[in-house]
């Protein structure tokens, strides 16, 4: 990078999003990694609540709530309760990850996914500065959902629909299924 | 701030989701993962959104779409993880070989 590292660390921004953004890596890494199946769905609570807190310092103040609640609030309630269902091994006794004959090629593969999204990165946006300005108001973004992107908010509302429905209809057992 | 460290971010995530994919054996994580990947692609959309300015604020008006999506897909995904393992007994997908010939 052009900007040199101690320019960039004199920028008290760039300390919070450091404070944000290293847990948020440690929590990605242990969700992959860990063998403890529950606590890898609590570290996966890390990464959200650190990319959350990453909104929030961009100025995207409803997208970061909405994750907070959707994710945090819903979705990783739903993981615990499909783990703790299909009664996976809480302790560490059964491995949760293939051998190392899988995870070698996968994390090189990983690391050069990495190295090639990163040149591109770097070579295409590098010293591009994002300034911080005001939150973006709910009431913005809700005046182009409900105006130039209503169509699709139906679509996503009738999928929602269509999701709950599909969900009720896969979980319960049948009749006949529950006198077994 | 610059634009590349939260896009670094991002990739370093997502680099990390598709490691879980490939090499978790237990369906429920596998979704973890994926809902990783996704994470972190949320994450590029809203630095773009700051980044270009947009008065449509179309980054995180689709950032909101994936949650909603990801938030469905996880449901039936769940739902259909819970069927495999009470017809099966098992939740690690290698070993589903119903459909090999």
């Amino acid at each position: 990078m052009d900007v040199s590292l101690t320019d960039w660390l004199r920028e008290t921004a760039n300390w919070v999003f450091l404070i944000i953004a290293l847990p948020t890596l440690f929590g990605a890494w242990k969700t992959v990694s860990t063998q403890n199946i529950v606590r890898a769905v609590l570290y996966l609570v890390v990464a959200l609540a650190g990319t959350a807190a990453l909104f929030l310092m961009l100025g995207a103040e409803f997208v970061g709530w909405t994750v907070v609640l959707v994710y945090i609030g819903a979705v990783i309630i739903l993981f615990l309760i499909g783990t703790m269902i299909t009664r996976a091994p809480l302790g560490t006794s059964t491995p949760l990850s293939q051998g190392t004959n899988v995870t070698r090629p996968a994390a090189l593969l990983s690391a050069v996914l990495f190295g090639v999204i990163a040149w591109g990165i770097l070579d295409a946006f590098d010293n591009q500065m994002i300034e911080p300005f005001d939150p973006t108001s709910t009431g913005a973004l809700a005046d182009v959902i409900f105006t130039r992107l209503i169509i699709p908010f139906e679509v996503v509302s009738i999928v929602l629909l269509a999701a709950l429905i599909g969900g009720i209809a896969l979980a319960r057992r049948d009749d006949e299924e529950a006198q077994r | 701030m610059t634009i590349a460290q939260f896009l670094l971010l991002g990739a370093a995530m997502f680099s990390m989701g598709l490691y879980g994919v490939i090499t978790r054996k237990n369906a429920v994580l596998i979704l973890a993962s994926v809902e990783l990947m996704l994470a972190s692609v949320n994450i590029n959309l809203v630095a773009f959104d700051v980044y270009l300015r947009d008065t449509l604020h179309s980054g995180q008006v689709l950032s909101l779409f994936i949650i909603a999506l990801a938030a469905a897909e996880v449901g039936i995904g769940i739902a259909i993880v819970l069927m495999i393992y009470r017809n099966r007994q098992s939740a690690d997908p290698d070993e589903l070989r119903l459909m090999r010939g």
